[in-house]
């Protein structure tokens, strides 16, 4: 599916998560979140790179690796992408929805 | 985003079994993770999962159990529940599933209230300070009824 996100044409899937992440940018990142409803600041910017970095390094995302991430605690995680975090901000990081359980 | 119609679940866990805990917590955790509201009400043997000394003591049922593929004489002996309980848990943390207290802990920070059922603290002598301080207090059935406040609420027994 495409999808026109800041002024780029986007591979998509049906939920709206990029299918290749090398067409990711900052600004297509800023379009989806503003889409969700979230506002990015400098510290989502800070969990968003902790998110590529595991992913780089093929390591799953869990609500318990956030927990223990030292970036962020999951109070806060919450707070920042309400309304189910995990899968907001992978989607906004342009990276596969977890299929994890936990 | 979500097309689900589930806005909030509400969970009553009254068995104190390691695999009836982590039932409860994997849905009551997957809620939030989807964006839906969700509470535990512990009853009964559930409130051993909530008992500070007990909580990480919470044991898989070797007897009476036709899941185990066990003999019941055999899954009554000394040591076999524990043992059983022990592989259980090492398979739970190669999948990354915290244990019980930890759980509890995200639970509680992703916003999902934990309640004690006080008809059966008061039943098992409980105290405030036997419990976790997670907990969001102790309230009778009637008031966790009426925390099913919208439409799209759900309520599930374990």
């Amino acid at each position: 599916m495409r999808k026109l996100i800041a002024h780029t044409e986007i591979e998509v899937n049906e939920e709206g998560y990029l299918t290749d992440f090398s067409q990711w940018t900052k600004e297509i990142g800023e379009c989806i979140a503003d889409e969700n409803g979230v506002c990015l600041t400098d510290r989502h910017w800070e969990v968003i790179s902790y998110i590529h970095e595991k992913h780089n390094k093929d390591e799953p995302l869990s609500i318990r690796g956030i927990k223990k991430s030292g970036v962020i605690d999951v109070k806060e995680f919450y707070s920042l992408f309400p309304g189910g975090p995990l899968k907001k901000a992978t989607m906004i990081a342009g990276i596969p929805k977890p299929k994890s359980c936990i | 985003m979500s097309q689900t119609k589930v806005k909030k679940m509400l969970f009553i866990l009254s068995k104190g079994t390691i695999e009836n805990a982590y039932a409860a917590f994997v849905m009551a955790n997957g809620a939030r993770m989807e964006g839906i509201e969700s509470e535990i009400f512990f009853t009964f043997f559930g409130l051993e999962a909530i008992q500070k000394k007990k909580l990480e003591h919470l044991r898989v049922a070797t007897v009476g159990n036709p899941a185990m593929h066990m003999p019941t004489m055999l899954g009554g002996l000394p040591g076999v529940e524990a043992l059983a309980t022990k592989m259980m848990k090492k398979e739970m943390e190669k999948l990354d599933m915290p244990p019980i207290g930890e759980f509890l802990e995200i639970l509680s920070d992703s916003g999902c209230k934990l309640w004690g059922c006080k008809l059966a603290v008061d039943m098992f002598h409980l105290k405030e300070e036997d419990l976790i301080d997670e907990l969001d207090g102790i309230i009778t059935i009637g008031d966790f009824y009426n925390r099913a406040d919208q439409e799209g609420t759900h309520l599930l027994f374990i």
